[in-house]
Formats: C-alpha cells, sequence, structure tokens
C-alpha cells in the first residue's frame, strides 16, 4: 500500500506541475485555434494513456521490488516464462497505440488538408533571425508581428531566404519548417480577437541568434483587421519634427537603404533587412526581443550583434547625435 | 579512472604502457574503451554542466550564444559517440568471448584497431575546442546551415572528419562482433542459448553494418559540399537539404537503438541473476530485440514530421513509430515478469536496473506520445523533446551501463565495489536526474524550444530551468562518488572471487580477472543457463589439465600504427595534403607489417 501511496501522491503533484506550466503565455496546451483543437483532440488522448501507462509501471515496478526484495527463507519460484500471458499482455501495448493512433490519423487529415476557400494568403518566409510576413492581397510587406482577422482561415505559404526554421504559434498552430528551396503550406483559423498577442518564436536550430528570432500573432476583430491593412498598406509618414527630418537623411547617410525599404521613401529600398515602413506602428524591434520604444532602439543602433548575436546588421559606429535623429525617424514612421 | 589502467592490468613493469599499445587481449581493449568512454562521458557532463549553469536563470551570461551552440552540439556528439557508444563497447569487448566461450575475438588485432581509430575519431572532434572552432551546427548538422556560406569556420569540417574516423572504427568492431558471435560460440551455445546480452550485441552490430554506410556517405557529401564546392544539400543549385535530413535519420534513428539496446541486454542480464530465477519469457525478449532493430530501420522519418513530408507520409511513419512500442513494451513486461516471484538481491546493480525500468518506460511512452505527428508539431524541437532523449539515452542507456558496472566489475577487476557508497550514489544519480529532466516536460509544455542560450523572464520558464539546474549538481556529485568508488576500491585486495553473484553465464566460470586466454578448459554449454544448468545437475567444473597448450595471438604494434596512419589522414583532411600523404605512407606502412606478420 505504501508504493501506491507513493505513486498516488506523485501522480497528483505531477498533475499540478503539468497543469501550472499549461498556463504560460507561450504554452501548447491552449488551443486558440481549429489547428491547435485538433492536435489538442489527439493531444489529450495521447497525454492520458501516457500518463496511466506511467503510472501502471511504475506502480508494478515498486511493487514487486517491495513484495520481492531479498527476505528471510524466500525461494525463487523457478519459472521461464508463460506463454499464454505474454502473447495476452502484447495486446495491450497494441491495444494503447491503436488507440492513440486513430485520433491521430483523424487529426492529420485535418490539419494537411486543403485549406478552406477564401482563406486569407500570408507568405512567411525565414531569414536568419527574423520573419518576414507578405499579404500578396494587400500589397504589405512587414516583419516579425503577423495580424490576422478572427474566424477567417490563414493561409500561410512558408519559405525560407537562407537556412532552415520553423513556424510555430504554440496557441494557434503547430510547427511547420521553413526550407530553402522548398514551399510548405500550413493553415488554421484563429478562434477570437484578442489585444494580448500570441508568442511565438522559431523552432528549429539555425545558427548563432536562434535564440533571438521571435515573432508575434495579433488576432484582431474583422475591422480592427481593415485598418490595420489600410493603414500598412499606405506609404510611411512623413516625418515631422526636425529631429526626425535630419533622421530621414541619416538613414540614407549612413547606408540603412541599402538593406531596407521604407514605402514612400524613394531611397530606400533595400530588400535584405525588415521592411520598416510602418515600424513605429510595431510593439517590438529585433525580431521580437525587445520592445518598441526611443530606449532600446538606442540600444540595438548603437551595437546590432551586441544584442542578437550574429545579427546580418552590422555596428555602424552611430554616433550618440546619430542614434538619436535615428531613432526619432524610426519612432516617427507610424 | 585514469589510474584503473594500471591497476587492472598485470603487475608493474617498465614494460606496462608497451603491452597496453600492443595488445589484441579483447579483456585489455576492452578496459582501454571504458576508461577512454568514461573519460569522454565526464567531458560531456562539463558541457553538459556549463549549458545548464548558462539557462540556470533567464538572460544568462555564463556563456555567449556561439559557445553555447559550440557546447550543445559538442554535448551530443560527445555524449553519444565517444561515451555511450564506447562504454558499451567496452563490455561487448571484454564479455563477448566470455559470453559465448571462446578465447578472443575472430579477429583480435583489427578489435585494437578498432579502439585506435575510435581514440582517433575522438581526438580529431574534440580538439576543435583548442582551435576555438568546435562544431555548432547541433549533432544532426542541418543542411544548408551547416555549409560553408553558413557556417564558414573549420568547425563542421571537425564534426564529417571526426564522425567518419569514429564511424570507421565501429563498422569494423560491429563486423568483428558480429563474426564472433556467428563462428566462435562453445560446444551446445546455439542461438537460442545465447545470453540475452549477447543478442543484443547482435542486433546492435547489424544495425550498426547497415546503418553507418549511409552516414559515411553523408558526411563526405557534406565535406565535398564544404571544401570542394559540391552542392548535395545546398538549394538552389539543385541540390536539398531535405536530402541530409533523410540520410542522417536513416542512421540517426537505428543509433538511437544502438545506444539503448546494449542496456536492455545488460538489464537482462542482472534481473535473472540477482532476482535468482531465469529470464521471463527469454524468447520474447530476444525476438522483441531484433523487432525493434528491424523496426528501427522504417521509421526515420519521424524525425522530419515538420518537413512538409505530407499526409501519407505522416501517417505511414506515425504508424510504423507506434508500433516500435510494442516489442518496447513486451519487454518491460518480461523484466516485471522476471522479478515477479524471485527472491531479488538488493545490489547496487539491481538498483540500477530497477531504475532503468522505471526512467526508461517515461522515455519509451514520451516517445510513442510524439510518434503521433500532430501532437510531434508541439512537441518537436522543444523542451519536451529533451527530456524524451535524456529519459531514454540517460533514465536508459547510462542506468543500464552502471548497473553492468557494478555487476561486472568484479569480474573485470576481482574486487567488488562498495555497496554502500554504490547506493548512495545511485541515489544521488537518480534524484539527480529525475530533477534535471524531469521539468523539461514542463518547459516544452509551456513552449520553451530547445537549442536556445537564452530566455525571457516574461514566459513562466524560470523556475523549473531553475529545478533542473540544481539537478545536473546533485548528479555530479553521484558522478563523483562513483569515481571515488572505484578509486577506492582498487586499492583494496581483489577478494571477489570468482562468481559472487551466483551467475548464470560462462564469464562466472573463470577466475576473476579472467587469464589470457579466458578458460583453461573450452566450456560445454547444457542449457541456456549454463551455469545453473550444471549446479542444479551436479556437473562439476571441468578439471584444469597439466600442462595447457594454449595458443594466443601475439602483441602487434601494427594496430596502433595503422590507427595513427588513419588519425593522420582524418588531421589532414582538416589541414594539409601533407599531411594526408603522409598518413597513407604510415598506413601503407602498417598494413604491409601487418600483412607479413608472423602469428605464432
Amino acid at each position: 500500500m505504501f508504493s501506491g501511496a507513493v505513486v498516488g501522491v506523485l501522480s497528483y503533484l505531477l498533475y499540478l506541475a503539468f497543469a501550472d506550466s499549461a498556463n504560460t503565455p507561450q504554452s501548447t496546451w491552449m488551443p486558440m485555434s481549429d489547428n491547435t483543437d485538433n492536435i489538442h483532440a489527439v493531444y489529450q488522448v495521447v497525454f492520458y494513456l501516457a500518463a496511466a501507462v506511467f503510472i501502471l509501471i511504475l506502480f508494478l515496478t515498486l511493487l514487486f521490488t517491495l513484495m520481492f526484495r531479498e527476505r528471510e527463507g524466500a525461494v525463487a519460484q523457478q519459472f521461464h516464462g508463460n506463454s499464454k500471458l505474454e502473447v495476452l499482455l502484447v495486446g495491450v501495448p497494441v491495444l494503447i497505440v491503436v488507440a492513440m493512433m486513430v485520433p491521430s490519423f483523424k487529426a492529420i487529415a485535418q490539419n494537411t488538408a486543403d485549406p478552406p476557400k477564401g482563406a486569407l494568403e500570408v507568405v512567411a518566409i525565414g531569414h536568419q533571425w527574423w520573419f518576414e510576413f507578405q499579404y500578396p492581397e494587400f500589397g504589405i510587406t512587414t516583419a516579425n508581428e503577423l495580424h490576422v482577422p478572427a474566424g477567417r482561415a490563414v493561409s500561410v505559404t512558408l519559405k525560407s531566404n537562407d537556412v532552415i526554421h520553423s513556424f510555430w504559434v504554440p496557441q494557434l498552430v503547430g510547427k511547420v519548417d521553413m526550407v530553402p528551396g522548398h514551399t510548405n503550406h500550413l493553415w488554421f483559423t484563429p478562434d477570437t480577437a484578442r489585444d494580448e498577442a500570441y508568442l511565438a518564436q522559431c523552432a528549429e536550430f539555425c545558427g548563432a541568434s536562434h535564440a533571438n528570432m521571435r515573432f508575434r500573432v495579433f488576432v484582431d476583430t474583422e475591422a480592427k483587421f481593415s485598418d490595420w491593412t489600410k493603414a500598412t498598406a499606405a506609404d510611411a509618414a512623413k516625418p515631422a519634427s526636425e529631429l526626425a527630418k535630419a533622421g530621414e537623411q541619416q538613414f540614407t547617410a549612413s547606408g540603412c537603404i541599402g538593406c531596407h525599404t521604407v514605402k514612400g521613401n524613394p531611397l530606400a529600398q533595400g530588400k535584405a533587412g525588415p521592411n520598416l515602413t510602418h515600424i513605429g506602428s510595431r510593439t517590438t524591434i529585433a525580431s521580437g526581443i525587445l520592445p518598441n520604444s526611443a530606449e532600446p532602439m538606442h540600444k540595438w543602433l548603437a551595437n546590432p550583434p551586441a544584442v542578437k548575436p550574429g545579427s546580418k546588421m552590422p555596428n555602424l559606429a552611430l554616433t550618440e547625435e546619430q542614434i538619436q535623429k535615428l531613432t526619432a525617424y524610426l519612432e516617427s514612421l507610424k | 579512472m585514469a589510474t584503473a589502467v594500471g591497476t587492472v592490468g598485470h603487475t608493474h613493469e617498465e614494460s606496462t604502457v608497451w603491452k597496453w599499445l600492443t595488445t589484441v587481449d579483447h579483456k585489455k581493449i576492452g578496459v582501454l574503451y571504458l576508461v577512454t568512454g568514461f573519460a569522454f562521458f565526464l567531458i560531456g557532463g562539463i558541457e553538459a554542466v556549463l549549458i545548464r549553469t548558462q539557462l540556470a536563470v533567464p538572460n544568462g551570461t555564463v556563456l555567449d550564444a556561439g559557445l553555447y551552440n559550440q557546447l550543445f552540439t559538442m554535448h551530443a556528439l560527445t555524449m553519444i559517440f565517444l561515451a555511450i557508444m564506447p562504454m558499451g563497447a567496452a563490455f561487448f569487448n571484454y564479455f563477448i568471448p566470455l559470453h559465448i566461450g571462446a578465447r578472443d575475438v575472430a579477429f583480435p588485432r583489427l578489435n585494437a584497431l578498432s579502439y585506435w581509430v575510435l581514440l582517433s575519431g575522438g581526438l580529431i572532434l574534440t580538439s576543435s575546442f583548442l582551435f576555438g572552432e568546435a562544431p555548432d551546427g547541433g549533432w544532426f548538422a542541418y543542411a544548408p546551415l551547416t555549409d560553408e556560406t553558413f557556417s564558414p569556420n573549420k568547425g563542421l569540417d571537425f564534426y564529417t572528419v571526426g564522425l567518419v574516423v569514429a564511424g570507421l572504427a565501429s563498422l569494423m568492431s560491429s563486423l568483428n562482433f558480429a563474426v564472433t558471435i556467428i563462428n566462435m560460440r562453445a560446444p551446445g551455445m546455439t542461438m537460442m542459448r545465447l545470453p540475452v546480452y549477447m543478442w543484443m550485441t547482435f542486433v546492435v552490430a547489424f544495425l550498426l553494418i547497415l546503418s553507418l554506410p549511409v552516414i559515411t556517405v553523408a558526411l563526405l557529401q557534406l565535406y565535398f559540399d564544404r571544401n570542394f564546392g559540391t552542392h548535395f544539400f545546398t538549394p538552389g543549385t539543385g541540390g536539398d537539404p531535405i536530402l541530409w535530413q533523410h540520410l542522417f535519420w536513416v542512421f540517426g534513428h537505428p543509433e538511437v537503438y544502438v545506444l539503448i539496446l546494449p542496456s536492455m541486454g545488460i538489464v537482462s542480464e542482472v534481473l535473472p541473476v540477482m532476482s535468482r530465477k531465469p529470464l521471463f519469457g527469454y524468447t520474447a525478449i530476444v525476438m522483441a530485440g531484433a523487432a525493434i532493430g528491424v523496426l528501427g530501420f522504417g521509421v526515420w522519418s519521424h524525425h522530419m514530421y515538420t518537413t512538409g513530408l505530407g499526409t501519407v507520409p505522416q501517417y505511414v511513419f506515425s504508424a510504423s513509430t507506434m508500433a516500435i512500442g510494442v516489442p518496447t513494451g513486451v519487454k518491460v513486461f518480461n523484466w516485471l515478469g522476471t522479478m515477479y516471484g524471485g527472491n531479488i538481491r538488493m545490489t547496487t546493480a539491481t538498483y540500477y536496473s530497477i531504475g532503468f525500468i522505471a526512467l526508461f518506460t517515461i522515455g519509451g511512452i514520451s516517445g510513442v506520445m510524439h510518434a503521433s505527428p500532430p501532437v510531434d508539431g508541439q512537441h518537436q524541437d522543444s523542451y519536451f523533446i529533451v527530456a524524451h532523449i535524456h529519459y531514454v539515452l540517460f533514465g536508459g542507456a547510462i542506468m543500464g551501463i552502471f548497473s553492468g558496472l557494478f555487476y561486472w566489475f568484479p569480474k573485470m577487476t576481482g574486487r567488488l565495489l562498495d555497496e554502500t557508497w554504490g547506493k548512495i550514489g545511485f541515489w544521488f544519480l537518480f534524484v539527480g536526474m529525475n530533477l534535471t529532466f524531469f521539468p523539461m516536460h514542463f518547459l516544452g509544455l509551456a513552449g520553451m524550444p530547445r537549442r536556445i542560450y537564452t530566455y525571457d523572464a516574461d514566459l513562466g520558464w524560470d523556475t523549473w530551468n531553475f529545478v533542473a539546474t540544481i539537478g545536473v549538481y546533485i548528479l555530479v556529485v553521484g558522478i563523483l562518488l562513483f569515481m571515488l568508488n572505484v578509486f577506492m576500491t582498487l586499492r583494496k585486495p581483489a577478494t571477489a572471487g570468482d562468481d559472487p553473484w551466483g551467475g548464470a553465464t560462462l564469464e562466472w566460470a573463470t577466475s576473476s580477472p579472467p587469464p589470457e586466454h579466458n578458460f583453461d578448459v573450452v566450456p560445454v554449454v547444457r542449457d541456456r543457463d549454463p551455469l545453473w544448468y550444471n549446479r542444479d545437475h551436479n556437473i562439476p567444473m571441468p578439471e584444469r589439465p597439466a600442462h595447457l597448450h594454449i595458443h594466443m595471438p601475439p602483441p602487434s604494434y601494427f594496430p596502433l600504427v595503422l590507427g595513427i596512419g588513419i588519425l593522420l589522414i582524418g588531421v589532414g583532411a582538416l589541414s594539409s595534403l601533407a599531411i594526408t600523404a603522409l598518413g597513407v605512407v604510415v598506413a601503407y606502412y602498417a598494413v604491409w607489417g601487418w600483412a607479413l606478420e608472423p602469428t605464432e
């Protein structure tokens, strides 16, 4: 009975720990779309079966250890096996895996099916170390923050510009890799709009700053999404303040235009780095690792590789004044 | 452990070092493998401690991104290729001839060569740290991150050359072991009387013979891509990075069974002896091992569910992967059946074997979980997988190896390891191991990807990362206690006797440590548990003949020279053609001497 009590207490503590982990910002156990609902339906079958097997085997191991450990006058029973029992016991793991397989097959069929008609088309391109998002329907190119409407299927075409990355939003969609030379697809329909972003990050090791390659997904109401597309498809705002105007010139002088596009600024046509047309409206910078405000922007511009090791954006050795101008300009790009 | 070399051998003589360098005795070679494997286990352990220290708190500053990526890559390579495989090979070497009643392996000089080549591979791989350019692309080295565009330094060349050389060693020893088991069994030792450990060895040998050529070709292709401008794996020029993944995992998955099957074999030896009853369901456990080996070749794409395989491959590979759960389950039932009705001596070896059953079961079950592609969409490349592989490789493979160490140490040295300290060490390892790796399930569930050198504080990952780091320090204490135990035991007199456990298999019928020729008289096998059969039927041990006319192969330094030649060829592949040429000359000299060496 002692072993039973140990297993019982342990199981309960485990349950608490699992439940607690399920309630974290990037949790894989908080399905918020049809895709993750499908996954979660399988997950629950698989998880509880696995937990049952785990508890049973642990219990038997403990029980047999306690029952049959060396004791006075005991004699080990001499037998080589029991063919009937062995054949019967083969059936147990067979039943368990079949019970896991049936819902798995169903979810595979659901999640690898073609997306529904009328889905929002998005192209997601992995770069070392940031995500590019294109909306062909609206002529939008943006980075690291994906906006989608609630209740409408989103069909994402996955590509990579360099090495293999992986697109994963734990609460919205199971991961699919972005493989150079291949085009992969996934789709999901977000359940409901919410203000808080869904956290996500690259899930395939992709080099020095793999840990710093994060992104966010905003699920908006239909109206809010429509406003966002209009605003984002528009040209960049013209800088208003003197400092921001000086920053626009600095943006050219420091060579930023070589890698970054700012729609409406005819000089800034670069494609190697993230599109900065509306950088001022994003909530984060540097692929989601810093909040978007003056101080982090300053830190980033001063020495990008120090913030994000291996960053393709070099340390431009900008002066304090130049950084302030650039920060003002970038923050004005609402 | 370094002192073990001198102590395990004969008395201290001037020529001790030379004896070890030129030995072709499978037992000495086994000890060399064991000491080498354990040394690399410590190196891999230090790498692990550094990794965990970096991750103890959010935004850790102990390591930078570059060093972290080198360390997690080298941790996997060191543990898989230079620690667990060699420690498995150590027991294979030492116990294949003893288990089957032979005097040595089929090709003793080839056996010595395997060791020297393995050591060369290990040195090449590990020396990369001295140049500050250790491989940093993960042990899986996915293209195109690993081509010369994205990994321009020498790290990945150390990887390809080191692994090709180490793989050569495994290929040679696998052929040697398979030939030995097929041809050199004692009279009466039919295949279905082989100890289970020998069956698992046999399966592992074939897994390696069939899978190593695949990875060798892939590694050479990667080397060519990096150094000679070919494009096997680079997109845009007709190459395909997914091809690398297929080749890597066609090797990589059977490799997992190469790591775990030997420990399954050890547990299948230890449990019956300690329970004082025959193994439950011998035939089932042997067939399950063979089935795992065969099925192991049909599941590689479960590492690739997320690469966009499509619907049908996901059906096929999830079905085949889950099917492996069946023979694995059979094995667990049979181990429990072996314990049932026994009178189990609770030795340290038993502790480790029972620990193996419990911990391996956890790793096995979580493996079946992400056999389901939708679940894998959440698990893949998350800490859940890190938890899973460590329950299989530490909870499984390492626990089994420690069980074997405690079980066979008296046979190898004539001395029993201290049981009290052994058990204290076990609890440190067991608690430390679970504290390190169980929280990783929670971290994976909370969406923490693996192979990240840093993480933010606001993601809910702090607590469990900290607990895991505490766990690894406790684990380290367990390892240190074990080393201290070995060190203290080796200073004591050899009083273990031939058969301290009442063993069933042939190695317990000879002295501890066994003489160079293993058995004075080749034993005759009448049952699956030969010594128990003889005991129960009052069959006496054969008399030692007055004169032993046993021909043993003489020592040879040509395996060492050929090993040096191969090392030079490898070093040349990393530096200059001249060194490779020198290596070819040395190797040619060694082959010449080897072929013409008198064997009398």
